[in-house]
């Protein structure tokens, strides 16, 4: 039992705190969120070159074979700067999905431009009748002549717009609701029968709709075996953004405490009012819990833990409820200057309130705890 | 104790309700349903049609404009209103400062002015924050120096709701300072045309400009727009806020966007069933709606104390805290009803200007918008934690 960080885990973390000092002051990410981009390219050639894009891939398929507890500390790092680079989407979830899916051919196909941050990728899963079910997928895929054809839609997925390559869940066998015959397929961005609809996320991400007309794609693997390794992969995600939103959360209650040392009102700071420092006390113990159970999870991730599943949701019912109220405090004890888009507090807690509704959000995970205990 | 109205009064709300379901135009309701506030053509179009059946004044005596109406009745009124789902009329002119000038204005002041306000000529906003007095509001540094026949003013106010659309501010300036803080503030109406008003604009959270800063650069104000006394500011100013509290529960407005929240979890899909049917969410729901009955209870209560003549003083304070608890809360699970596409996120001027379909389901916009705008629920009109001050002491004797 051990939670304390490797020698080579702290030089990771503190190369993603000086990237982030370097690269993501407020000002830098507030111009940042505003292109169409959303990112930047020269940014996500230094994740590619620090590794950071490397890091959750096996070694054999050119990864750095980094674990959850690795991919924590480097998405708890970026948390402090909320970075907009597509780390979940082309690393995290559509080449996690490739290398857990692919054939050797698609792996060395498409893996090492992922790693370089040549190519990037998106993952195409949910659906706007899902919610957060996500083995209930309307989206169709047939057989047509050597590939296949997929028709449906996919709402909300990430980074979609620059992605070069989607990763989109399709069923190929069963009814809607059905776990099995689910199969995922390898969709060019430009391919026939593509249509998107862009827009920004509340985070000052971005995200779009997919409809799917007859769309060519390329199956991953086998057919029919999906579902598996869609719930590894957003357990694994899961995980990761449960680790950001210490980082973020980290960095509000930084922020708030600076904030109510020199804010004075009645004459006197109003971090001298008990009230204040009870408050600052309760988020810091909130936080103090998110931190124990995401890196206790990440733990158990690497441990091959069976039935990992009721953990995840622990850590993510604890982690979104601690967001919703470090966040929320953290914007209250501002006052009016937190509720501007010219201060930094409003946007960690935007993008806290974006990570409660990834991946399931608490009333989704409570209720999976709540079906397995 | 007796729950039921009379038969007159439930005459008098069946006709508020026809009035407002014949007359709310559709427009208006949209945006309002959404959370989203309402453009200013609208409103001002809105508060003329109350205006000319009578209604838009309640709160004022009847010589002045007012409906003349009993506790009663404007509580009556105020439910059906919301129930309604019409936004909330202006506050600036109807609540705040129209008050102020026909209870303590010059004769001058309330021909020049009141007729206007009650006719929505005339857009009023607050000059009562500044970037250093906030809860300490007795605190404000903007300063105003008698020159002959005007005062010249010379500070910066913030937070300044809609100073972009405003003709006129009501203005809270210091005129003495070698005093306790409260007993040297004046209250002041400065026309937003005179030279040296310079209206910034704020972004909130939510990408909207509703706030704004305003810089007072040697404003020339003339003496009669001095409201009473000079130095005797802060009365009036307590006596505006005082004004302020009341329907701060806002218990009728939240019992709308609750069953607005019910509809939505009534459509959303969550694999083959629908949210509404989810055991948990619909807990949540419950929890909130049981919270609100008791918040509506309270209010009556109150209500029936201030019926018999008492003056209530903590009471207002446990009505906004509870009420501005409340809506975050439902504005919080409204997003949360969204499911994935509580991510989705567009300002309102990009939504307008779309050309293609709106993102996601049809009541997707404004939701978080809301969400976010109402984080301020607990923060303006004195922060909960001051609120909390204010019961701490009235309880402690």
């Amino acid at each position: 039992m051990d939670f304390e960080l490797s020698q080579e885990q702290i030089m990771l973390r503190d190369s993603v705190v000086r990237f982030v000092q370097d690269h993501y002051d407020f000002a830098q990410r507030k111009a940042l969120a505003q292109t169409v981009l959303g990112h930047s390219d020269e940014n996500w050639k230094i994740f590619a070159e620090m590794g950071w894009l490397a890091l959750p891939f096996a070694e054999e398929n050119g990864g750095l074979g980094g674990q959850a507890v690795d991919v924590a500390v480097l998405t708890e790092a970026l948390g402090s700067g909320i970075t907009l680079e597509p780390l979940f989407s082309s690393a995290l979830l559509g080449g996690r999905m490739v290398e857990t899916l692919g054939s050797d051919t698609q792996k060395s196909a498409i893996i090492p431009s992922v790693l370089a941050g040549e190519t990037k990728l998106a993952l195409a899963y949910s659906e706007p009748n899902a919610r957060f079910v996500l083995t209930y997928v309307e989206t169709t895929a047939e057989r047509s002549g050597e590939g296949f054809v997929l028709n449906g839609r996919k709402s909300v997925v990430l980074q979609a717009a620059s992605a070069d390559r989607i990763i989109v869940v399709a069923r190929t066998s069963g009814g809607v609701a059905d776990a099995k015959g689910l199969s995922a397929f390898v969709v060019d961005a430009e391919a026939s029968g593509l249509r998107r609809q862009d827009y920004p996320t509340v985070d000052g991400q971005r995200a779009s709709d997919l409809w799917l007309e007859n769309t060519p794609g390329e199956l991953l693997g086998a057919e029919g075996c999906a579902a598996p390794a869609l719930n590894a992969v957003i357990d694994a995600a899961t995980c990761a953004v449960c680790a950001e939103a210490v980082g973020v959360m980290q960095a509000v209650l930084d922020i708030t405490k600076e904030y109510v040392s020199t804010r004075k009102q009645y004459g006197r700071a109003i971090g001298d009012n008990q009230v204040v420092q009870h408050r600052l006390v309760d988020m810091s113990i909130a936080l103090e819990e998110a931190k124990a159970i995401t890196e206790m999870t990440a733990m158990q991730l690497d441990e091959g833990v069976p039935d990992i599943s009721a953990q995840i949701s622990a850590m993510k019912v604890k982690v979104g409820d601690a967001a919703r109220f470090v966040g929320g405090q953290g914007l209250q004890l501002h006052g009016g200057i937190g509720m501007t888009d010219e201060y930094p507090v409003g946007h960690y807690y935007k993008r806290l309130m974006a990570i409660e509704a990834m991946f399931g959000d608490t009333n989704h995970h409570l209720n999976h705890f709540a079906s397995a205990i | 104790m007796e729950l039921r109205f009379s038969a007159e009064d439930l005459a008098f709300q069946k006709e508020v309700r026809t009035f407002l379901k014949e007359n709310l135009p559709a427009g208006l309701l949209d945006r309002s349903d959404r959370g989203l506030h309402p453009l200013k053509e609208d409103i001002v179009a809105w508060q003329k049609v109350l205006h000319n059946k009578g209604w838009i004044a309640p709160n004022w005596p009847v010589e002045y404009g007012g409906t003349g109406w009993s506790l009663t009745r404007k509580y009556i009124y105020d439910r059906e209103y919301f129930l309604s789902g019409a936004p909330q009329t202006i506050s600036f002119g109807l609540r705040m400062v129209g008050p102020v000038i026909f209870s303590f204005g010059t004769q001058e002041q309330k021909d020049t002015y009141l007729q206007d306000i009650l006719e929505s000529n005339t857009w009023w906003c607050q000059g009562f924050s500044e970037p250093g007095s906030g809860s300490d509001l007795a605190s404000l540094s903007t300063r105003a120096v008698r020159d002959g026949d005007a005062y010249v003013i010379n500070g910066q106010k913030i937070w300044t709701t809609f100073a972009h659309w405003a003709d006129m501010m009501f203005c809270l300036v210091r005129t003495k300072s070698d005093c306790k803080p409260q007993e040297g503030i004046s209250f002041i109406l400065i026309d937003m045309n005179s030279p040296g008003v310079e209206v910034r604009p704020i972004v909130g959270l939510d990408l909207d400009h509703t706030l704004n800063e305003v810089f007072l650069d040697n404003v020339r104000v003339p003496v009669q727009n001095l409201i009473g006394e000079e130095n005797k500011g802060w009365t009036y100013a307590k006596f505006l806020l005082g004004n302020e509290r009341s329907g701060i529960a806002r218990v009728a407005r939240s019992q709308y966007q609750l069953a607005k929240l019910k509809q939505i979890a009534g459509v959303e899909h969550q694999g083959n069933g629908l949210l509404i049917d989810d055991a948990s969410f619909r807990s949540q729901i419950a929890r909130i709606e049981i919270e609100l009955k008791a918040l509506e209870a309270m209010e009556l209560r109150y209500l029936s104390q201030e019926i018999a003549g008492r003056k209530l003083t903590a009471e207002t304070s446990i009505l906004k805290i509870r009420g501005a608890e409340i809506i975050q809360a439902i504005r919080s699970l409204t997003v949360t009803a969204l499911g994935p596409y509580g991510l989705a996120y567009e300002p309102d001027d990009v939504f307008r200007r779309r050309n293609d379909g709106p993102i996601g389901p049809e009541h997707l916009h404004g939701a978080m918008a809301d969400h976010l705008y109402q984080r301020a629920a607990t923060i303006y009109g004195g922060t909960n934690e001051i609120q909390r001050n204010i019961v701490a002491k009235a309880i402690a004797g």
